[in-house]
């Protein structure tokens, strides 16, 4: 966004454009003072208002409280990614201002309370704006608002700075506070009406070009309620899972969702319990979905061994985060690739999904459940903290296309019935079906017959482990195409997964806008790759896969490994980045540069 | 589990399965035997039973009878069963296992159960050995019996099974022996007929590595077979039960029959009356429906 940075870095020359097409900000403060809140209301607004949207967060991993910010991109076109740089800091403290001063691109603008931030560092032509948010929003509330309010004071001041529809957004915080006491709605507005009508001297205001994604229906939501929704969607009605972040959102909305729809979702003792009893609600004939993050997945590998063995249809949703052990617990990677494809026992083929984008979460989940009936297998729905979490405004997903009515089948089974057949797909028969020759089936972990009998017989064994291994060979090859943007042939090509979608496909016009030809596939299928993906592979001079994950001991990240070992192609090299952040879009093209240049 | 549909009398014939592989003498010959008799007894139709197990000799049960069953992974089949049994109410869940399935590996498993008061029948067959694995020391294997695992005898404390059950909140628990089938029987039935969480401790002899183990409760071998006086004192009172759990501990092997029995709403009432009240606010609205409307609310 060059034209922006200019315009803002000299925000009292004439050269302030009628309206910006972007705006990055970034809220600095503390988790407790509603930071999060500010960004949602803004979110939900821009969705409302046909903006794009994407915002980022870090949420402190401690118990209450603690440093945290809120970045909002917003955007009248596409918006791909949280912002490499921000236009504005709203810092609440003087800590969160010497932490975030850097975010600020040069010329930037810097607001901040004046009544607890002392200490400015004039530096870099920023702009800085000193408002009393404190004492400001207690002089408008009343002695008893302490710190509360203070939050919407600030969103007051931005809808007036960005003169966004302020009608619209007392109505979203009306909403939101609507169901609290009269106070409370009351105390808000208050606070609302006090930011926007406070004046801000010394930057004129700089109204957002209206979006540009009018006539269709917009909502805005976080990628893990699109990931619940998706699951409803394609006909889950059953679940259980264990309590852990970035995962709990999900199964906190299902339990409240699945009652609505007919179906319950379970807290379990544990995630082993949790898996446990998806499997058994999958056995009984519903397609059930457990989810956890990167330590329960690794809790949960027996069974879904079991489940891969058994061939019980099955949805398992892990969120990543930083990893090993506990880690990083509210940070992003992309480190669990290998643990979804391969962590278990034995040879134990599962599918492996990763959804792109918040709104990609909703069509993942419901490709997850259907290939999971379809394929009778389990399947991983690979998401990350960094899609989890943050809001996005799109389109709503049409349901007259993405709606699977939930299915439940207690047909009689007749003498020539068998759970494992080798030349067919197993379909299972559900307890409560009725036998014709009244003989009825044992799902085993045990290798197993045609017919469910355990058998330790060695070409038995290597028949089904075929078996297992040829459904998912079969899917690979009906496949949807991945993604892909910029030049079909050329100087380089980005092979990216998951969350890191956004950077990569606005760091390939980055590069394409400087003269190199440049093309970025995005994998949504990990496991299987879709059949013939590496085909392209070799028109180009550079395959690049950026990862958030370790380039290991032999030098590559997870999907790069994979990749090397499908294809043999020596052309792929390895990104990787570890800090628990997502990509910048600058630190993609700098690396894409520095191997153009060889 | 209440009042089970009228059905077509069930044959032994027609329950029975693979030829039980247990070892001859093997304790579990008459569980087996015992939970036929109450399936015909009861006229549960035969498509609507599950047997469910874990990993253990006592969990190859699923395989013996002819019904739909499921044998799972070690430790985990009541996590399993619960998941069955919540999701399909018109099911009779029936889960057998083993003193190292139920009390070691999956202990965890077994108090959660049990609080949540999961409607489901669970037996069991306790040996006080690792058998499949030949031979090693069991969460209940006595204080200075020897096995491949403390070849000079068990040092640690075993675990009191019937405390054990207490103290999880199981809201019908017994103990039988597997010599004694009448009384086996009427245990079987109680626990099938009772509504939530069902257990029944069942001291089931290995011939093969712990032969004898339960002599002192079979009058035929000079043991004694006293049974619990129901009459006498309040069943649902868990500190009675707790009372006779230590003598069983102390003076084994105790009393037998039924030590508690409650009624506490069944975690699949629970449920299930959320299900109908949210269902009753959906009303007419259809799921597709109902999904707009969500979407609707995030604008």
């Amino acid at each position: 966004m060059p034209i922006l940075l200019i315009s803002m870095a000299n925000p009292t020359a004439s050269t302030v454009p009628d309206t910006l097409k972007n705006a990055v900000i970034r809220l600095a403060g503390y988790s407790q003072d509603g930071i999060q809140s500010v960004g949602a209301f803004l979110a939900q607004l821009a969705g409302s208002t046909a903006s794009e949207v994407m915002t980022y967060m870090t949420i402190p991993a401690t118990i209450s409280g603690g440093a945290s910010i809120f970045q909002v991109h917003l955007g009248s076109g596409e918006v791909l990614h949280p912002g490499d740089q921000a236009d504005m800091l709203v810092a609440f403290y003087q800590d969160s201002y010497e932490n975030h001063l850097h975010s600020l691109h040069d010329g930037g603008i810097c607001i901040y309370d004046s009544d607890q931030v002392e200490n400015i560092h004039e530096e870099r032509g920023i702009v800085h704006i000193g408002v009393p948010f404190t004492s400001a929003t207690i002089e408008a509330l009343g002695g008893s608002a302490k710190n509360r309010g203070k939050n919407i004071f600030v969103l007051g001041l931005l809808c007036a700075i960005y003169e966004l529809d302020r009608e619209k957004m007392s109505n979203i915080i009306a909403k939101k506070f609507g169901g609290k006491s009269e106070g409370v709605l009351r105390n808000a507005m208050i606070a609302f009406d006090t930011g926007y009508a406070w004046p801000v001297q010394s930057i004129e205001h700089m109204p957002m070009a209206p979006g540009e994604s009018k006539g269709k229906k917009r909502i805005s939501a976080d990628g893990n309620t699109m990931i619940a929704l998706g699951l409803i969607a394609g006909g889950c009605r059953y679940g259980a899972a264990y309590p852990i972040t970035p995962w709990t959102s999900i199964m906190e909305l299902l339990r409240s969702e699945f009652p609505k729809y007919g179906g319950s979702f379970i807290q379990c003792e544990d995630e082993l319990a949790a898996v446990c009893m998806a499997i058994g609600m999958s056995y009984s004939g519903h397609l059930a979905v457990t989810g956890s993050s990167g330590p329960g997945l690794a809790l949960k590998s027996e069974a879904l061994g079991y489940a891969s063995m058994a061939e019980i249809p099955l949805v398992v949703v892990n969120v990543q985060r930083g990893g090993p052990s506990t880690g990083l617990p509210t940070s992003v990677e992309q480190s669990d690739m290998m643990q979804a494809i391969y962590g278990s026992h034995g040879d134990a083929p599962r599918v492996v999904l990763a959804p792109k984008s918040v709104k990609d979460c909703f069509y993942t989940a419901v490709r997850a459940c259907q290939i999971a009936k379809e394929y009778s297998t389990p399947v991983i729905i690979l998401s990350d903290q960094a899609i989890a979490t943050r809001i996005e405004a799109f389109t709503e997903p049409d349901l007259e296309k993405w709606w699977v009515d939930y299915e439940f089948d207690q047909s009689e089974k007749g003498a020539e019935f068998k759970p494992y057949p080798l030349d067919k797909m197993t379909r299972h028969s559900p307890p409560g079906s009725p036998s014709t020759e009244g003989k009825y089936p044992v799902v085993t972990g045990l290798e197993h017959d045609e017919w469910g009998h355990p058998s330790g017989n060695p070409k038995n064994h290597a028949a089904m482990t075929a078996k297992r291994r040829e459904k998912l060979v079969k899917l690979s090859h009906s496949l949807p195409a991945p993604s892909f943007h910029g030049d079909y042939e050329g100087d380089l090509l980005f092979v990216g997964w998951g969350s890191t979608y956004g950077p990569v496909k606005e760091a390939t016009q980055a590069l394409r806008d400087k003269g190199y030809k440049v093309g970025c596939m995005h994998i949504h299928n990990i496991h299987p790759l879709r059949a013939g993906l590496g085909d392209i592979f070799g028109r180009y001079r550079h395959v690049l896969v950026p990862e958030m994950n370790d380039s290991g001991v032999y030098g590559y990240g997870q999907l790069a490994t994979l990749l090397r070992a499908k294809l043999c192609d020596p052309r792929i090299q390895s990104f990787n980045k570890t800090e628990g952040l997502s990509f910048r879009v600058i630190e993609l093209v700098d690396e894409a540069e520095k191997i153009l240049a060889v | 589990m209440s009042s089970p549909a009228p059905a077509e009398k069930l044959t032994k014939k027609q329950l029975k399965a693979d030829k039980p592989t247990w070892c001859p003498g093997c304790g579990d010959f008459s569980v087996l035997a015992s939970f036929f008799n109450i399936v015909q007894k009861l006229e549960i139709p035969h498509e609507k039973i599950v047997c469910v197990s874990g990993i253990g000799c006592s969990s190859r049960f699923p395989y013996f009878v002819n019904a739909h069953g499921i044998h799972f992974i070690h430790g985990r089949a009541l996590p399993l069963a619960t998941g069955i049994s919540l999701s399909r109410p018109d099911l009779h869940v029936f889960v057998f296992g083993g003193d190292g399935d139920g009390y070691s590996i999956g202990g965890n498993h077994l108090t959660h159960a049990a609080r949540k008061n999961v409607n489901l029948s669970y037996v069991v067959m306790d040996n006080q050995v690792y058998g499949l694995t030949k031979n090693q020391t069991s969460p209940t294997t006595p204080l200075g019996h020897k096995s491949k695992t403390d070849p000079r005898g068990a040092i640690d404390r075993p675990i009191n099974p019937m405390a054990q059950l207490v103290a999880s909140g199981a809201t019908f628990i017994a103990r039988t022996h597997t010599t004694q089938i009448k009384h086996m029987n009427e245990m079987f039935e109680r626990a099938i007929l009772h509504p939530g969480f069902a257990v029944v401790e069942t001291l089931s002899e290995c011939s093969m590595f712990y032969p004898g183990a339960f002599d002192a409760g079979n009058p035929r071998k000079g043991g004694r077979f006293d049974l619990v006086d129901e009459e006498a004192r309040n069943m649902e009172s868990s500190a009675e039960a707790m009372s006779l759990a230590e003598e069983a501990e102390a003076d084994f092997p105790g009393k037998f029959g039924v030590y508690l029995e409650s009624q506490r709403p069944t975690k699949n009432d629970l449920e299930a009356a959320w299900i109908n009240d949210e269902r009753a606010l959906v009303g007419e609205t259809s799921d597709r429906d109902l999904m707009r409307q969500r979407f609707d609310a995030m604008r």
